[in-house]
């Protein structure tokens, strides 16, 4: 891996598009832990110091900058592969194709090995960087083909066919290396970077692919976006539809050809697959709106790629293409958490919220109950004794959901130690939620033969979910049996409702 | 209930008048014996104005015949019920006409014209089960896939596809829940977004893959109610079905599937016992269902 200041200088000619990133740059930098180190840099170091030198304020100032001009080449750079691959990425993921991606990316080292061979024995330098990645792309894709003949020719599975691909081209890959080291020594040096990638080493012509093929991508996603979605949803339907099934694919895998073959020197073949996967993968947990989700992904994966050259620039030991994933590892494992979009975070709070809601129910109709014989004009006070006494809670759980209740407005304490009454508001929220219990009730045992015995338990289970229109629809059914019970159901002689009982 | 709703093609008016009867086509169809089973049912010519004729369609997979020598022509305007065991084939019947699967031999027309340049006169609604409905997609957004066979390509979807969609949704009741990302809805809620998807279509012939399959009372009425619909406005609609109690109630015509055509007709007329026995073989326990169905069919006429 060499360091970001042992690259050449090229031309300053270009470059204006920096100053946009320079925001992410700000955004993704480490914090300036330290104000110690070397002025004179890493690569006076002894080769024996193991030690890792933080970065200088000073140091971390020109990258967040983008001051140097190798670093902003190389921010830009890995920041447009990382929103590339996010946003075709998730076309990748939603065509439920993820590993065909790890396939193709690892397929493509003994094509690479290939080129260089063809290429010196052509007399060429071997060492041109297009013909390589054309050599990593026909065998990327002869990858590719031969997983989906192995599927469709064979019994075997599409799992056993990946691992089974994946492997055998990267070994022979590696034995292609292997060959060439034996053949020409020094010459072949640069070949394995292409394995793990290395981005500090990019240059503006790189970057400057990188470009072409982002907006490629983005121009497609774009013009394709509703044959895509269609694709990756529902492919029998589009066939049915008459759209071309099998090209649409073939054009989505060939960006993603582009893009992985684009992306194999900064990341390296062995991660590129993590590139594709995880910014769209952290980006479905915050929305459910595709074009939303593209576009989340496809920032995601350039903050991941601008932080991980960042660290890379200022830590000369560490491999740009391995702190890329790792970053972006870090968003996804935040979306996971705490995305609103199924989100684990999101998923619990929508049950505690649920449970809590269901608890404050079953109190209100607890009070309402111990009332009810009573034919009580005004709230009664109901000692928590008895309310212990008409539902399985622990004496906690009740004081809890008191506590909660009388926050929200609906009980209050009385006048009598360890007794409550509903507040006028807690009181019709209590009529409401009771003559729910026993609307449901009563449909159970009258339309759907449960048994009495079991109808409470049953009613408990659904009643906290009905919603108005359900509710609607019960008195309507519940009104043609029984025209009493669309006014408050009184099988114990039941006190008239409070006067605020509108709809839920 | 949809007074903007886009008249029927014009050549529908002739497609709707009886079908001729006349042997447009010889009775010379290599004598198979298998194919005079159906015969008896369907006529050996093919009336050119059938909105659906499949032609001696056989399907393998791998090697192993799934359906054979089906020849069938559907009568215009009718609900058409699709009935046989697990296996026979009423599946791949319905993605064989589509072309979604490859056919070993045999034709499928629509209107008279090969099924290739009428297939926007088609419409499918394939089961709940072969989609990811945690999709980031919203109910509109796969009604609106309805129309994409019309947009065409790289362009964006205009107003009034927007407005055909709407009004595919209000018919199936879920306007309300248009903005909801698919994954929240219920079972019975997506075979109806489903069934919106393909009125959007507009088609003049509909395929349904097992719509009523485990859905709620509501989405029942509510499929029941949009078939009727299509047959009044003169649409034809083949429907999978795997309940034979309500074979009678819903459906005019029935094609009696095991691998090959068992009998087709009107339900009154082959919805026997006796072809329900060739259809299904020596299963009693279903036979004894649809005694029952019959039964109950006999007394709803």
């Amino acid at each position: 891996m060499s360091a970001p200041h042992s690259v050449r200088h090229h031309s300053r000619a270009a470059a204006p598009f920096w100053l946009p990133l320079a925001l992410l740059g700000l955004a993704c930098a480490p914090p300036a832990w330290s104000d110690g180190g070397s002025p004179s840099g890493p690569a006076l170091r002894s080769i024996t110091d193991n030690s890792l030198r933080l970065p200088t304020l000073r140091q971390i100032a020109r990258v967040i900058t983008l001051s140097d001009y190798n670093t902003r080449v190389v921010i830009i750079g890995v920041s447009l592969l990382g929103a590339t691959s996010g946003m075709i990425g998730s076309f990748l993921l939603l065509r439920k194709r993820a590993l065909i991606g790890d396939a193709l990316s690892h397929a493509t080292l003994p094509g690479i090995g290939l080129a260089f061979l063809v290429a010196t024995a052509l007399g060429g330098s071997g060492k041109s960087l297009p013909l390589l990645l054309l050599g990593g792309t026909v065998t990327g894709v002869l990858g590719v083909v031969t997983i989906l003949a192995i599927v469709h020719l064979t019994r075997v599975k599409e799992d056993a066919a990946l691992g089974i691909v994946l492997s055998v081209f990267f070994a022979a890959g590696v034995s292609i290396l292997g060959v060439i080291q034996n053949l020409s020594s020094g010459h072949a040096a640069g070949l394995s970077s292409f394995i793990y990638g290395k981005t500090a080493s990019m240059m503006f012509s790189d970057a400057l692919l990188i470009a072409v093929a982002a907006g490629l991508v983005a121009l497609t996603c774009v013009l394709l976006l509703k044959e895509f979605t269609l694709l990756c949803f529902d492919t029998s339907f589009a066939a049915a539809q008459g759209w071309p099934v099998v090209a649409l694919d073939m054009v989505l895998m060939a960006t993603i050809v582009i893009v992985t073959v684009i992306g194999l020197q900064a990341v390296g073949l062995i991660l590129m697959v993590a590139l594709l996967v995880i910014p769209a993968a952290a980006a479905r947990f915050w929305t459910h709106h595709l074009p939303s989700m593209l576009l989340a992904a496809a920032g995601i994966g350039a903050v991941s790629g601008c932080a991980g050259a960042a660290v890379s620039a200022l830590t000369p030991r560490m491999p740009a293409g391995a702190i890329i994933v790792i970053v972006a590892g870090l968003f996804f494992t935040a979306s996971m958490l705490f995305g609103p979009a199924g989100g684990m975070m999101a998923r619990w709070s929508a049950h505690r919220r649920l449970s809590r809601r269901v608890g404050r129910q079953h109190l209100l109709r607890a009070f309402f109950e111990l009332a009810e014989p009573h034919h009580a004009a005004a709230p009664r006070a109901i000692a928590l004794e008895a309310l212990l006494a008409v539902r399985s809670w622990s004496a906690g759980e009740l004081r809890r959901l008191i506590r909660r209740a009388a926050r929200d407005g609906v009980v209050q304490p009385a006048a009598t130690r360890d007794a409550w009454l509903l507040t006028p508001e807690g009181a019709a929220a209590a009529w409401r939620v009771t003559r729910n219990h026993r609307l449901w009730e009563l449909y159970l045992i009258t339309h759907a033969d449960v048994a009495p015995s079991h109808v409470d338990r049953d009613a408990d289970a659904v009643e906290h979910v009905l919603d108005p229109a359900m509710i609607a629809e019960l008195e309507a059914l519940l009104a043609r049996d029984a025209p009493l019970l669309v006014q408050p159901p009184s099988p114990h002689g039941l006190s008239p409702a409070p006067a605020a009982h509108g709809a839920a | 209930m949809i007074p903007d709703h886009p008249p029927a093609p014009p050549d529908f008016a002739a497609a709707a008048a009886p079908p001729p009867r006349a042997p447009l086509m010889p009775a010379q169809r290599g004598g198979a014996p298998l194919a005079a089973l159906s015969a008896a049912a369907t006529g050996d010519e093919h009336p050119a104005s059938a909105p659906l004729s499949i032609h001696d369609m056989t399907v393998a997979y791998h090697r192993k015949p799934v359906l054979w020598d089906i020849d069938y022509d559907a009568p215009a305007e009718k609900l058409i019920g699709i009935v046989g065991p697990n296996g026979a084939g009423k599946s791949t019947l319905l993605k064989a006409v589509l072309n979604l699967v490859p056919k070993a031999s045999g034709r499928v027309t629509i209107f008279g014209q090969p099924f290739a340049r009428q297939r926007r006169r088609v419409g499918y609604v394939p089961q709940r089960e072969s989609v990811d409905w945690n999709f980031p997609v919203s109910v509109f957004d796969v009604v609106l896939m309805g129309r994409y066979g019309r947009v065409g390509w790289c362009r964006p979807v205009s107003r009034s596809h927007r407005a055909v969609a709407l009004d595919a949704l209000q018919r199936v009741g879920l306007t309300d829940l248009r903005n909801r990302q698919i994954s929240q809805l219920s079972g019975g809620q997506q075979q109806r977004v489903f069934l919106a998807r393909a009125l959007a279509q507009d088609a003049s012939v509909y395929l349904m893959d097992e719509p009523f399959a485990s859905v709620d009372a509501a989405t029942e009425k509510a499929i029941v109610a949009v078939l009727h619909e299509l047959r009044a406005r003169g649409r034809t609609v083949l429907v999978v079905h795997h309940d034979l109690q309500t074979v009678p109630e819903y459906f005019d015509h029935v094609l009696l599937l095991n691998t090959r055509v068992v009998a087709s007709g009107p339900t009154r007329d082959v919805f026997t016992i006796e072809n329900l026995r060739r259809t299904y073989g020596g299963r009693l326990t279903l036979l004894e269902e649809a005694a029952h169905a019959m039964a109950r069919g006999a007394q709803a006429r």
